[in-house]
């Protein structure tokens, strides 16, 4: 599947967004993401999209989904669907504990959980310190990168969750392959 | 822009939502006692209000006149034959306008407001109604009534006529108040306009309003109007029936009107919002009690206190959620009163005289239900009309009377609205009935079936007796979609019949959707809920006398028939719970589990293989879709006692899910040997 990458860098070197060619992008913007760990790796989301982050609460499971749909949770009396990043990129199955988190992020205008290893920080980066992703041939779900930020030595990769989660996704997670 | 654009289409909607509102409480006003001259009219009035009100904001000009034109009109009739067909008409014209959007329906009304305009200004002079009350500061300012009066007498023709009613005794007169208050006639060639302008001189000082009466020609004999409206006023029964109505008032298109249903907003009275602040209050307080009592330490007083405040907060939760709950219900009224027209108009239609009879229409249940009940509703009367009463001619001859009655009745029992539709027609007629069934091939020739089983086929999927297709009955569905509709809501209905006396069809249906009745199972290590509805009764895996086909399709024989059986565990791909359950399952004979027979919409029994009941509880229905999508087999979610979310299952869902899954046609299922997923699912994912 070829798509039109989500971030190029323009001539002036400013990151342009491929989907919000409105607002101008300008090397000095200041962003913020809100990054957690999946095993050694370090992933971000933008704090815009995350309504709240609460501990593992244990879920329903539903029947008939793909493995990373991990089930549905009560979020106040909200029901909502947690899927688990690890199983989303291939890593294998999250043995959730009471010390898992689960990342809510609000995509359209439903509110989806992503189950995570444990919050690592809020990263504060202007935009001529991100990097679109390198197009790496083995990976697969370079489409769900939004852009490469670097916090001190580490890489953090940028999840576009709009696209992760997006409606054609969630009914791919809860089809049977039976 | 786009905001403004969105706040007005917001606006807009909410203006429909409440315009559509007004409109069936129009009808409400003219149908609730038959007719015009008996009509609701200061309702009728003040409905017209509220539609006119809004609908100039937002520039719905045919709307607006078309309302005023009403509005004139009921006037007119006020005190003069009234053409009852006109009315109706201009209710369909404004019900046409409100189904979509006023502004691109405007060509449709263009007739209408043409053919009402000439029935409302044939020429020649007009007749207002003026109501003339100053207030103390038009004395102050030196102006004199009988100034104005002069200058009205200028415009035409004027009766004063001056009330004392609101004169204080004369010990009480304060000399600077003022009192008095003129009703003003005036037969005239000038418009509205023209009189306000004799006012606008002392416009802040008085108050007028001015009632336009209709052409002066048809009015002008008689001295006052209040002599004329309340003059009996004699309209021959069916006056305007040789003008036809407009097809639109008998059929509704049935796509605007769900869409209508769904603009869903809901009117409360006051009191019961007020109500619901003063437990939230109470709840407050009692929270802030408990803090305190539970942080000031663990002396067993204060334990006692912490626990009796845990009692006091569940009360106001119960309170609350009551409260809540009675927002969402509406009388069962806002239904029952679109009947009485549909009645008359397919009385009319078809050569019967029929009376309908409400009763109870002031029970309440949730408005969803409400909504959704129409259609059936609309549909079973008209069968009764159409089908189940004779023309006056053959009662007559049966020695009924010639007027049939109909009564729609309304009534809760133990937590569930039962809604009665019952007629003194002929009932069902069985040999036909029976015939046809056997000609569609819904049973078998020679089937013998008992009376009950036989009137039980109306509700049959492909059945309809509307071989002699009626426009009023013949619209392609049959009673099977009121059963499935009602069905849907989580109830059921069954008709009574005795021939020649009538029959009787009784509607059993929740008094919300919002919370259900359901019954916990646990299935290996999941736990869903069924609805207790479609529960039949549960019997031990042990007596189900469990019989195989293929070694895959299980069947239940219970009572004499044969029910596919269906494992929610193979289905769903869940694990059990432990080796006892596999190792009980595998036996076969004195196994555990339990075998929970459904009925389905598609009026089959299925039994479900399940682990346990665990217990009967009333669940809260919480939506799957609003941040996932649909599921199969689930319908919706729920939150148990623990916090956790539990499943609803669905169960038409689930008989769909195992016929594709096998490549057996659901069709076959019920007829045919079917097989159930036991060997097709492979172990349980993940």
């Amino acid at each position: 599947m070829t798509k039109a990458p989500i971030a190029s860098f323009g001539s002036d070197g400013a990151l342009v967004v491929a989907d919000a060619p409105v607002a101008p992008v300008h090397p000095g913007d200041l962003h913020q993401f809100i990054t957690f760990r999946i095993g050694e790796e370090e992933y971000g989301t933008d704090i815009l999209d995350v309504h709240e982050i609460i501990a593992w609460t244990g879920v329903t499971k539903l029947p008939n989904t793909q493995p990373h749909l991990r089930g549905v949770m009560n979020l106040r009396g909200s029901i909502l669907p947690v899927f688990d990043l690890r199983a989303r990129f291939g890593m294998g199955d999250t043995e959730a504990s009471e010390f898992h988190v689960i990342v809510i992020v609000k995509v359209a205008d439903k509110l989806v959980g992503m189950l995570a290893d444990a919050v690592a920080q809020i990263l504060q980066v202007t935009t001529d310190e991100l990097q679109p992703p390198p197009d790496h041939g083995l990976m697969v779900d370079q489409e769900y990168l939004d852009c490469f930020a670097t916090s001190g030595e580490r890489m953090v990769a940028i999840l576009d969750v709009q696209k992760l989660f997006d409606l054609s996704e969630l009914e791919r997670a809860v089809q049977t392959d039976r | 822009m786009p905001k403004t654009d969105a706040k007005f289409a917001r606006l807009k909607k909410t203006y429909l939502a409440d315009a559509r509102d007004h409109l069936s409480r129009l009808e409400a006003a003219f149908d609730g006692r038959g007719g015009k001259e008996t009509a609701d009219l200061p309702a009728a009035l003040a409905a017209l209000q509220g539609i006119k009100g809004g609908a100039g904001a937002f520039g719905f000009d045919a709307l607006v006149t078309l309302c005023q034109q009403v509005e004139s009109l009921l006037e007119v009739d006020r005190r003069e034959d009234g053409d009852t067909d006109l009315i109706r008409q201009a209710i369909a014209g404004l019900k046409d306008l409100l189904k979509a959007d006023p502004a691109t329906a405007e060509a449709s009304v263009g007739d209408l407001l043409a053919t009402l305009s000439e029935r409302l200004n044939p020429g020649g002079p007009r007749r207002y109604k003026i109501l003339f009350k100053p207030t103390a500061r038009l004395y102050e300012a030196n102006s004199d009534p009988a100034f104005l009066f002069s200058s009205l007498k200028n415009l035409g023709e004027l009766d004063v006529e001056v009330s004392e009613r609101f004169l204080p005794p004369l010990e009480k007169i304060s000399p600077a108040e003022s009192y008095l208050i003129w009703t003003l006639w005036l037969t005239t060639e000038s418009d509205e306009d023209e009189i306000r302008d004799v006012f606008s001189m002392v416009d802040d000082a008085c108050v007028v309003r001015i009632e336009a009466l209709g052409p002066a020609a048809d009015s002008s004999n008689g001295d006052g109007s209040e002599e004329a409206a309340t003059a009996p006023v004699a309209v021959p029964k069916g006056a305007g029936d040789g003008q036809p109505l407009p097809a639109e008032v008998l059929s509704s298109d049935p796509a605007a009107q769900k869409a209508q249903n769904r603009a869903a907003s809901v009117r409360v009275e006051l009191d019961r919002i007020d109500s619901l602040v003063n437990v939230v209050g109470e709840l407050v307080i009692t929270q802030v009690m408990m803090e305190q009592h539970v942080v000031s330490g663990a002396t067993l007083d204060q334990t006692e206190a912490a626990i009796r405040d845990v009692e006091t907060m569940s009360a106001h939760l119960r309170d609350l959620q009551e409260g809540v709950m009675a927002i969402r219900m509406q009388p069962v009224k806002t239904v029952f009163s679109r009947m009485p027209r549909l009645v008359r108009e397919l009385a009319r239609d078809l050569g019967k005289k029929v009376r309908l009879v409400t009763r109870g229409e002031e029970a309440e249940v949730d408005k969803s239900v409400v909504e959704l009940l129409a259609d059936p509703l609309i549909h079973m009367i008209r069968n009764s009309v159409d089908h189940g009463i004779e023309t006056p001619e053959v009662r007559r001859a049966a020695g009924k009377p010639e007027q049939a009655e109909i009564i729609l009745a309304a009534g809760q029992r133990s937590g569930r609205i039962v809604i009665e539709v019952s007629d003194d027609g002929a009932g069902i007629n069985r040999e036909r009935v029976l015939a046809k069934a056997v000609e569609k091939g819904i049973v078998a020739e020679g089937t013998h079936l008992s009376p009950e089983e036989i009137d039980d086929l109306i509700f049959a999927p492909g059945f309809s007796t509307a071989s002699e297709v009626t426009d009023v009955s013949g619209r392609g569905v049959g009673m099977d979609v009121v059963r499935r509709s009602i069905q849907d809501l989580g109830g059921r209905v069954t008709v009574f019949s005795s021939p020649g006396e009538g029959a009787r069809f009784l509607l059993i249906l929740p008094l919300t959707l919002a919370v259900m009745d359901g019954m916990i199972i646990r299935v290996g290590t999941e736990t869903y809920v069924l609805p207790l509805a479609c529960i039949v009764e549960s019997v031990p895996l042990a007596d189900a006398k469990v019989q195989t086909v293929m070694e895959k399709g299980r069947f239940a024989r219970h009572r004499g028939r044969y029910v596919p059986l269906i494992s929610l565990a193979d289905l769903f791909g869940v694990e059990s719970l432990g080796a006892s359950d596999k190792q009980a399952d595998e036996d076969g004979e004195g196994a555990r589990g339990l075998v929970v027979l459904v009925e389905t919409g598609f009026n089959r029994t299925i039994g479900l293989l399940v682990d346990e009941l665990l217990g009967q509880r009333q669940v809260v229905v919480k939506s799957l879709e609003e941040n996932l999508v649909r599921i199969d087999g689930i319908s919706s979610a729920t939150i148990l006692g623990d916090g956790r979310v539990g499943l609803i299952l669905d169960v038409d869902g689930l008989e769909a899910m195992v016929g594709p899954k096998l490549g057996v046609s659901a069709q076959l299922m019920s007829s045919a040997p079917p097989v159930e997923g036991i060997a097709i699912t492979e172990g349980a994912p993940g």
